[in-house]
């Protein structure tokens, strides 16, 4: 089911906007990301598509149909948050249980049907704990288990991750791919950081200040950003802004390869050093710019040592100093 | 390395002996000083506590026993279990447990179920709520005779208001507080008012702490209103329903002081005669402490049964977090 946002305003009580008349399309079975810092309206976002929130101005397709003014429970949508939101007062398999108790599916079919998401989220050994005796990870898969077993055709996630350690981060961030492509069903996530949204969606759309900014795949919104905040949102070290003139050039630290003097574009001196792992990761004070370059293994630099650096032309994007636009 | 000498040791094993002492007499950091002064502070309340309360308990207890017993010099005789017999063979006594049984049923599901759709209305309104909330906070704090007071008239046959209500739906006028079958309804219904104050805050309370996500992630689970009432607000605000019904129950079968005020009696036929208004008639009127003691003892009985049924069962329906 392909999922329309046509010119989609939203504004609280008389306040300005927090959505602008947003404009998108997800295809069916995709995986997209709402990416953006908070407050950029991606949550909001969410909100209306669940229907949870209705927007002051446009419209939310669902395939062909006007879903605008539907209400969240007859939208027939999945939805996993933030905090987990499972009731506390009912088992595992109840609470997964839950959704299809609302939509009158006879209670043995019911529970066939719970069981077998419990064993697609490899819970089913937990059925019969409550809610507080489970791991974050653990209420995690619970809260997906009980948004995709009424067979949803679409599953809404918001800022799922933000609760877990780093590890299990990891670990669910696969797991919600697997479950996604195994299922096939289109999903939304909500994320304001922008490895998770890189690594797992078919589709980035990179959210600031209620527009959007640029929707692409991760790998052509990390290697074309079309502005200025497309760039620095996205990647890990940031990317170097260097002002030249009216224009702002921009180089991702690992497209800074050192080289000879007489080809250098940079010149300075090593303030800082860091190797992680296979990375190593220098600061490069040149002039009033101090710059990150990511160096490969076999180049050794040293704290104090004078570098030179360069950067394949097509590595260098010109922004406009003014508009902020890639030029 | 510290060279430790056995004297050492021995000393640093006393001196942990005695601070495992210390610990387990007096809380973190309190020392003999400070225990002291604290217990000079609750000396006042435990004065009264135990001249009004723990003393009585005892005291009723063996004055329960006594068979002979002279009512002006408090001196007591010969004992037996005689008051007890009496209390529970008397058809007044009867009486009195079957009027404050149908007062429990009828105040206490009432109080419950007004005081959650009060609260709930109160939590739906979006600006002042604290405004509503002590409204309705008012009755508990209300002088019983006040409201009685107020409500004799709201009752009056001729006058009052109820009546006046009931009559444009053709009902003719009901002696509220003279006829034997309407001094319960009217009892209740006083009660209920006078109990809605406290209820409703307290479920209020209770309705502010439940997590707002949870209603969301009902929505999307495809829940209407009633649905997200009966999943969502009453688990979650099953521990407070629970303790408002315990305390209301035992609440209810001391009713006295409101029969006393609305009807200045026991009601026409003993029609609001309760069980503490039964142990009030023993003692003051016939003037049989004994007697007096037996019965407030085997109300005692009863209270406490019926709260440990009550958490029996509140053990499988209420869910804490």
């Amino acid at each position: 089911m392909n999922i329309q946002l046509q010119n989609l305003t939203m504004a609280f009580n008389n306040n300005p906007p927090t959505l602008k008349g947003i404009n998108t399309t997800i295809k069916d079975g995709q995986l997209a990301s709402l990416l953006g810092p908070s407050g950029c309206g991606k949550s909001t976002t969410l909100m209306l598509l669940a229907g949870l929130y209705k927007p002051t101005e446009g419209k939310i397709l669902f395939g062909d149909k006007d879903v605008t003014n539907k209400e969240a429970e007859h939208r027939g949508i999945g939805m996993v948050f933030q905090n987990y939101a499972l009731y506390p007062h009912l088992s595992v398999l109840k609470n997964i249980m839950f959704p299809l108790k609302m939509k009158k599916v006879p209670k043995a079919e019911a529970i066939e049907r719970a069981t077998k998401m419990a064993k697609l989220t490899q819970i089913d050994h937990l059925l019969d704990r409550k809610p507080g005796q489970l791991s974050g990870g653990q209420q995690q898969r619970v809260a997906i288990a009980r948004a995709l077993v009424k067979e949803p055709e679409l599953l809404l996630l918001d800022e799922p991750l933000s609760n877990l350690d780093a590890r299990l981060r990891l670990e669910m961030r696969e797991e919600i791919r697997r479950i996604q492509l195994e299922v096939g069903i289109t999903t939304i996530f909500v994320t304001h950081d922008q490895e998770e949204a890189l690594s797992i969606s078919d589709k980035v759309i990179l959210m600031n200040d209620g527009e959007i900014i640029q929707e692409a795949s991760p790998l052509d919104i990390y290697k074309t950003p079309n502005s200025i905040f497309s760039a620095t949102f996205i990647g890990s070290p940031p990317i170097n802004m260097i002002k030249d003139g009216d224009k702002i050039l921009g180089i991702r630290p690992e497209n800074l390869k050192p080289t000879a003097e007489a080809n250098s574009k940079f010149s300075g001196t090593v303030t800082y050093r860091e190797t992680i792992g296979r990375d190593t990761l220098i600061k490069v004070k040149c002039g009033e710019n101090t710059l990150n370059a990511l160096l490969e293994t076999g180049d050794i630099v040293n704290f104090g040592d004078t570098v030179h650096l360069t950067a394949e032309k097509e590595n260098i994007y010109n922004f406009d100093a003014s508009t902020g636009r890639r030029v | 390395m510290k060279e430790t000498t056995p004297l050492a040791n021995k000393e640093s094993f006393t001196s942990k002996f005695s601070k495992k002492l210390r610990n387990a007499i007096f809380v973190d950091g309190a020392t003999l000083k400070s225990t002291a002064k604290a217990y000079l502070y609750l000396l006042p309340a435990l004065i009264i506590i135990v001249v009004f309360s723990i003393y009585p308990i005892f005291r009723s207890l063996q004055l329960a026993f006594y068979t002979d017993f002279n009512f002006f010099t408090r001196e007591g005789f010969e004992t037996g279990t005689d008051n007890f017999t009496y209390v529970l063979n008397s058809q007044t006594f009867h009486l009195s447990l079957r009027n404050t049984i149908t007062f429990v049923i009828g105040v206490v599901p009432l109080t419950i179920i007004i005081s959650l759709m009060i609260a709930l209305a109160i939590h739906s309104v979006a600006k002042g709520t604290a405004f509503f909330r002590s409204i309705y906070f008012l009755p508990h704090i209300t002088s019983t005779i006040a409201i009685a007071t107020v409500f004799q008239w709201i009752f009056h046959t001729q006058s009052g208001i109820l009546n006046y209500i009931l009559s444009w739906f053709g009902i003719d006028p009901i002696a509220w507080l003279g006829h034997p079958d309407w001094a319960m309804p009217a009892l209740i219904i006083m009660s209920v008012w006078s109990n809605l104050g406290f209820g409703t805050v307290l479920l209020l309370a209770g309705l502010q702490t439940i997590d707002k996500g949870l209603y969301l992630a009902a929505k999307v689970d495809g829940a209407g209103k009633w649905h997200r009432f009966t999943t969502v607000t009453l688990p979650m605000l099953s521990p407070t329903i629970f303790f408002l019904s315990i305390t209301s129950v035992i609440g209810s079968f001391r009713i006295f002081g409101q029969i006393f005020a609305l009807f200045r009696g026991p009601g026409t036929a003993n029609s609001a005669l309760t069980v503490v208004y039964f142990i009030y008639q023993q003692f003051w009127e016939v003037r049989n402490i004994p007697r007096a003691s037996a019965a407030a003892l085997v109300l005692f009985a009863i209270i406490f049964a019926i709260t440990l049924v009550q958490m029996a069962v509140g053990k499988k329906l209420v869910h804490y977090k």
